[in-house]
């Protein structure tokens, strides 16, 4: 790859210099949503003739949808026109200059996550050479990748580059018109990330620890493809425990996986972003489809999430088991507090012979925050001797905060083996008074109960990633008792 | 070492201790022993700094500092341990890790270094040998599917990590077999020394059989309303205690 996804926006983006100027950002879209916004976003990127197609049937379906009310979240009505849908990677000559321009109150928590100055610079938007040596840092791993025959680029990249594997794959899995915001984001997706991963291979690194600082800017419209070819494996890192400096308040981001014969994909997600004001104004709205399908026998997809962040989420990363042997699982943390509120889950789809599943799920309200388990466990007629076990608890700390364990079952094959196991639980004041009588402060105290809580998810999270994610959980849950 | 005058206390403006007083000194062991509802487990909330009680006269002095005045964890650094009746179970918090954070966090208050791994685990071996604790529990979740037994035995582990200067043993013997309730025991007795004082609250006479009181004092109706020797829990077990009640009236 001879130029970072960067640049290469750089160069589409030159064209337009001129034609989309706004007083605080350049190159930002008028809010509204039309055919002729989406013609500007994909010729912006350059996109062929059949993307642009796809995009276009996918707002067409989109004006016919409306939008999911299941859910047990309130939401106001989202002004779908008062949104821009297209905004260029902002000049970093535009942001803040230092550390000290930045909201003291982020620039806290990032010291309190020990996130090294380089990185809270890059997080904060701010143009140093620091940030170019971390480009460089990636660019090195990115000559290793090559090495192993991994491409790992942006999705605009990608459609320039392996438009073949991109127009195979892309919708395969959460086909366009598989709900509301996938559908609109099939229409409008801004940019994301590509991973391929050739038969045999095993990737030599956990991808994105070292980018994610590129990835800071994917916008609101996210879309990422991950294909395993047959008997290869990659770990995925997605997000950040630093809380995003981010204007977009609705995020509709779709993840595919695709998991081929005896393959293996690991895909990990701390998410923190905005949650909004003690009221809830301002948070993040984040409706996510994720999905993978194990293709091939024996093969392997494993979801693991951190949730701590936005003022809602919508989310029920999912597998379809269709490989003999294939195996989907499934764990989370999910934290709600303040008026954040959570309605997360998975859905668990056998279709292939012994396919087995694993469903941990752990929900931790506190404040006003309402936490709601929601997964399908579906066993299709032929899936002979599928398994699946189901563990969803719910830990509240304080007495206005709720927690809801909606688990849904469609067996159709009576070999099936389906268990669900659900509790709910209180931070007790005999908990807390037991381990201050041991000497602990109360929020040592709440930290060690929590995270002994939610041990068996931090298990499954890369070693890294896992030290940080107790680290935000610590943070998030500071003074959240009393 | 502790100095507790004409106590009063209330629940929900309920008055529970009416009056009580004791004096413990270093190295002694002070049994009390009263009815249901006297208000023993009162008496080792209050100490230990359990919310939901206010007291509405009286002192207790420890080393002579006002207890009263610290949160439970700053009583916690001075010194008094509290085992528990029921020990609460934590799941997923691994034992050896609650107990090293608990053992640095007494260290840190005392303004020492904390331990490292490696001589902690040291310590941690040595005092689970002397509770005869099975080494396996260390491995585990606090107390969580803990037998009866092994909680307690936990407990008096702690205490022997922990070394407190204090030690209140909130009736120990609940829902221990005579097995258990002899191993506590000797764990007890194995940190008795002349620097450290014990209250030992209990129902029933027969743990005083393992651990022997110094002295002995009858609770009831929120004050100490005899004290004696050991020989006061035998006349006790024998007379109940309803004997003392007709004794007051009389």
């Amino acid at each position: 790859m001879s130029a970072t996804p960067k640049e290469v926006k750089k160069i589409i983006d030159s064209g337009y210099e001129h034609g989309f100027v706004t007083e605080i950002v350049s190159d930002t879209f008028e809010p509204g949503l039309n055919e002729d916004v989406i013609r500007l976003i994909s010729a912006k990127k350059n996109e062929p003739d059949w993307l642009l197609n796809k995009r276009l049937a996918a707002y067409y379906k989109w004006l016919e949808m409306t939008p999911p009310n299941w859910a047990k979240l309130e939401i106001e009505p989202i002004d779908f026109q008062a949104i821009s849908y297209y905004s260029a990677p902002r000049d970093l000559a535009d942001g803040p200059k230092s550390l000290d321009e930045i909201d003291p109150e982020i620039r806290d928590t990032y010291n309190k996550l020990g996130i090294p100055v380089e990185e809270q610079m890059a997080l904060a938007g701010i143009a140093v050479d620091a940030v170019f040596d971390s480009v460089s840092v990636a660019t090195t791993f990115r000559e290793k990748l090559a090495d192993a025959g991994v491409l790992f680029c942006s999705m605009s990249d990608a459609v320039q580059q392996y438009p073949e594997l991109v127009k195979k794959y892309l919708g395969s899995v959460v086909p366009d018109r598989d709900n509301y915001f996938a559908c609109l984001n099939a229409a409008v997706f801004s940019d994301g990330t590509f991973v391929y991963i050739p038969e045999g291979v095993r990737c030599p690194m956990e991808l994105s620890t070292y980018f994610r600082i590129n990835e800071a800017k994917t916008g609101q419209f996210e879309r990422t493809l991950i294909i395993a070819e047959d008997d290869s494996y990659v770990s995925y890192l997605e997000g950040c425990t630093a809380p995003m400096r981010d204007e977009n308040q609705l995020h509709a981001a779709v993840v595919e996986l695709v998991a081929k014969q005896d393959a293996k994909i690991k895909y990990s997600t701390v998410q923190n972003w905005y949650p909004g004001d003690a009221e809830g104004k301002g948070g993040i709205y984040n409706f996510v489809t994720k999905r993978g399908v194990c293709l091939g026998d024996r093969s392997h997809i494993s979801w693991t999430q951190v949730e701590t962040g936005s003022a809602i989420t919508w989310k029920y990363p999912s597998c379809i088991l269709t490989g003999k042997d294939s195996v989907g699982e499934f764990y989370s943390v999910a934290v709600s507090r303040g008026k954040q509120q959570a309605d997360t889950g998975t859905k668990m789809t056998h279709i292939g012979e012994n396919s087995r599943s694993t469903i941990v799920s752990k929900g931790i309200s506190a404040g006003y925050g309402q936490n709601t388990y929601r997964g399908l466990v579906k066993v299709v007629k032929r899936a002979e001797n599928a398994r699946n076990y189901s563990q969803c608890d719910s830990l509240l700390i304080g007495n206005t905060c709720s927690a809801h364990t909606f688990p849904y079952l469609e067996v159709s094959n009576p070999s099936a083996k389906v268990e669900h196991e659900a509790t709910t639980s209180k931070i007790g004041e005999d908990q807390l008074f037991y381990c201050q009588q041991r000497g602990l402060s109360e929020e040592d105290a709440v930290s060690m109960i929590v995270n002994g809580f939610c041990k068996e998810v931090f298990n499954e999270l890369p070693m890294e990633f896992a030290v940080e994610a107790r680290k935000l959980l610590n943070v998030t849950l500071e003074g959240a008792v009393g | 070492m502790l100095s507790i005058k004409n106590l009063h206390v209330e629940i929900e403006n309920k008055l529970i201790l009416k009056g009580l007083n004791l004096d413990v000194k270093a190295g002694e062991v002070h049994a009390i022993m009263g009815p249901n509802g006297a208000g023993k487990s009162t008496l080792s909330h209050i100490l230990s700094g359990r919310e939901g009680y206010s007291v509405t006269e009286g002192d207790v002095l420890f080393e002579n500092e006002d207890l009263l005045d610290f949160s439970i964890e700053e009583r916690a650094h001075k010194g008094i341990f509290l085992a528990m009746q029921y020990p609460v179970e934590l799941p997923g918090v691994n034992n050896m890790l609650f107990l090293k954070e608990s053992l640095n966090a007494m260290r840190n208050a005392r303004g020492e270094q904390p331990l490292d791994s490696i001589a902690f685990m040291k310590l941690v071996k040595e005092k689970a040998a002397l509770v005869k604790l099975d080494e396996k529990l260390l491995k585990r979740d606090v107390n969580s599917g803990f037998s009866g037994g092994e909680k307690k035995r936990n407990e008096i582990m702690q205490m022997a990590l922990l070394e407190p200067k204090l030690t209140i043993l909130d009736e120990t013997d609940s829902g221990l077999d005579i097995d258990a309730l002899r191993i506590v025991a000797e764990g007890v007795n194995t940190l008795r020394n002349q620097d450290r004082a014990m209250i030992v609250v209990t129902h029933y006479q027969r743990l005083l059989e393992y651990i022997q009181p110094d002295f002995v004092h009858v609770l009831a109706d929120g004050k100490i309303v005899k004290s004696g020797d050991k020989q006061l829990a035998l006349e006790l077990e024998e007379k109940g205690y309803s004997w003392l009640k007709q004794e007051d009236a009389a």
